[in-house]
């Protein structure tokens, strides 16, 4: 029995930009689905700049062993939220994983095989940015699990947008159904006077979506509040339901769950 | 004296001035692409001869950021020329290299290493004072193979751009070790995007917070130097849309002062380690 056997949906989370936000839609994706009573996994291949340790308050922790191979990390008593990422293995945090293509697809193979997570909801993989080395590898390896899609994330600037043409292009080439695009880090609202301002201009999420013809799920504002949730590693869904940044992304895991049941009706 | 195609080697020899070599990415709005075409427009002010270099070959943003899309890179005796944002700016980037702007590379790393050699060997920089690389986040291919490839021409050193939160630096704090094993020399952090002034009211939010004592701290910790602190400026993402220097665009705001003192930190580390011909020869 494969260790994803148990594992009903896997999606991917991509971008073309660095710090976009990627690992923070992962990580509040996983948060919002486990309030929604599913049990998630965090697959983290950004190898180079792994953020998912810390954004779950668990980098302190290591990887064991058993007979059907790695244990993942489990965020919590009950198990709901389980994690795998090189940030468990590195001897001292700050190491830098310098390796070259063949190192790298070579750990991403034993990730997707090796991860004993057991029944998992939903699988999320978290991806560096790019289209190389790890993208195709975890596409690669995924492959025979049919992965239900990808989640595309951009800020709204038209430089970043640009990246993401190139990641649908990618999905395209692939064969990776594209779930919807996010605009992540739309607008600021002050909180001194209200004002929003749109730090990085707006909208470019939006009209991609429509141009490409897939889905657009939101737009997620800059949010201090979800910033600094992800620094301390707190549950900004559970702790933070009145801010700026929560309506988005409760709709956004809505739109994947409903995606999900009309798939499998 | 223009460099020869067919090696590398010799574009080390022939640029007299320094090198700088920028690292890792951590950014909204491509800070290090940002950063990289702001230093490349100011110091071009001055008179030097300025290169440009996007080695981001899965996600170029150079072409846009410098009002240059859509330009083809021209193929002469003497290798392929660079596209000239002005007389004295040179720019060379994948973007130039494909045919429309929804095309991926989608490569693996030899190939990208692969492109990254014809570009320092194939491409007729022409006699420049400085060249400035611009690199995808991480501590993979692109970054070794450049190290690499410009060991002979000598490095003058990396400068590493972060956010404030922890975040942030737990990355930066690799590239940084990084730096340490391939031996090249750190000029300096900068930390981008420290602070956000309402456009309204002026009051100042942290939407970044550096939870852990930001940029500075870890400079201390890690006796590194700060190069200087960026706020966040509505404009400068504006300005990098419209491939316009934000430098020239809104000279009054405290972002460009703060990039002018960087750049004039940069300058005096080049000057402060002159490049030794006698070294590769
Ligand atoms: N909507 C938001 N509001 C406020 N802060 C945000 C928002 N989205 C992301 N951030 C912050 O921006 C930073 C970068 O986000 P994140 O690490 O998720 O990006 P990424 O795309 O995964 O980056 P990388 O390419 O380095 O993996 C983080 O510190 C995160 O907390
Ligand atoms: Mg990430
Ligand atoms: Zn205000
Ligand atoms: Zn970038």
């Amino acid at each position: 029995r494969s260790n994803l056997a148990g594992v009903r949906h896997i999606l991917l989370v991509l971008s073309g930009k660095g710090g976009v936000g990627k690992s923070t839609i992962a990580t509040e994706l996983a948060l919002s689905l486990r309030h929604s009573g599913k049990k998630v996994g965090i697959l983290d291949v950004d190898l180079c700049g792994p953020s998912i340790p810390r954004m779950f308050r668990a980098q302190d922790n290591d990887v064991h062993q058993c007979d059907s191979g790695w244990v993942p990390v489990f965020v919590d008593q009950d198990k709901s939220i389980s994690l795998m990422s090189i940030g468990f293995l590195l001897e001292k945090p700050d190491d830098a994983v310098v390796w070259r293509g063949p190192k790298k697809n070579a750990l991403i193979k034993q990730f997707v095989a090796d991860v004993a997570w057991g029944d998992l909801d939903f699988l999320i993989v978290d991806t560096p940015p790019g289209t190389s080395d790890e993208h195709i590898s975890t596409v690669e390896a995924l492959r025979p699990y049919k992965p239900l899609g990808a989640i595309l994330v951009t800020t709204p600037q038209a430089v970043s947008v640009g990246d993401v043409r190139r990641e649908l292009t990618f999905c395209k080439k692939t064969g990776l159904r594209v779930l919807g695009i996010v605009e992540n880090m739309s607008g600021f609202v002050c909180p001194h006077c209200s004002e929003c301002t749109n730090i990085f201009s707006k909208g470019g999420g939006e009209e991609l979506a429509k141009h490409a013809g897939v889905p657009f799920l939101g737009c997620v504002p800059l949010d201090p509040q979800l910033s600094q949730s992800l620094e301390e590693g707190r549950d900004f869904i559970q702790e933070f339901p009145k801010s700026s940044a929560f309506p988005a992304l409760a709709h956004i895991t809505q739109q994947i769950l409903d995606g999900t049941l009309q798939r499998s009706s | 004296r223009a460099v020869s195609p067919g090696s590398w080697f010799e574009l080390g020899s022939c640029t007299k001035g320094a090198r700088v070599f920028s690292l890792r990415d951590l950014d909204f709005g491509d800070s290090p692409a940002q950063a990289c075409f702001q230093w490349g427009g100011l110091v071009g002010w001055f008179v030097f001869q300025v290169a440009l270099l996007d080695i981001d070959i899965c996600g170029p943003s150079i072409p846009k950021m410098m009002g240059l899309e859509g330009e083809q890179v021209h193929q002469s005796g003497s290798g392929w020329s660079p596209v000239y944002v002005e007389e004295n700016l040179g720019v060379m980037s994948v973007g130039f290299l494909l045919s429309s702007p929804d095309d991926a590379v989608i490569w693996r790393g030899p190939k990208k290493n692969g492109l990254i050699k014809q570009f320092l060997r194939d491409v007729d920089w022409g006699e420049i004072d400085y060249l400035i690389v611009d690199t995808p986040p991480g501590t993979s291919d692109e970054h070794l193979s450049i190290v690499q490839y410009l060991s002979a021409a000598h490095i003058d050193g990396a400068v590493i751009i972060t956010t404030p939160q922890e975040v942030s630096l737990q990355d930066v704090r690799k590239e940084i070790n990084f730096c340490h094993k391939v031996k090249l020399p750190i000029i300096g952090v900068v930390e981008n995007m420290s602070g956000f002034i309402c456009p309204k009211c002026k009051n100042e939010s942290q939407i970044f917070p550096p939870t852990t004592g930001g940029a500075e701290k870890m400079c201390q910790n890690l006796n590194v130097s700060l190069l200087g602190k960026v706020p966040l400026d509505p404009q400068i993402g504006r300005s990098c849309d419209k491939g316009q220097s934000f430098l020239s665009e809104a000279p009054e705001s405290p972002a460009t002062s703060s990039y002018r003192n960087i750049i004039q930190r940069i300058q005096e580390y080049c000057d402060q380690h002159p490049f030794q011909e006698e070294k590769i020869i």
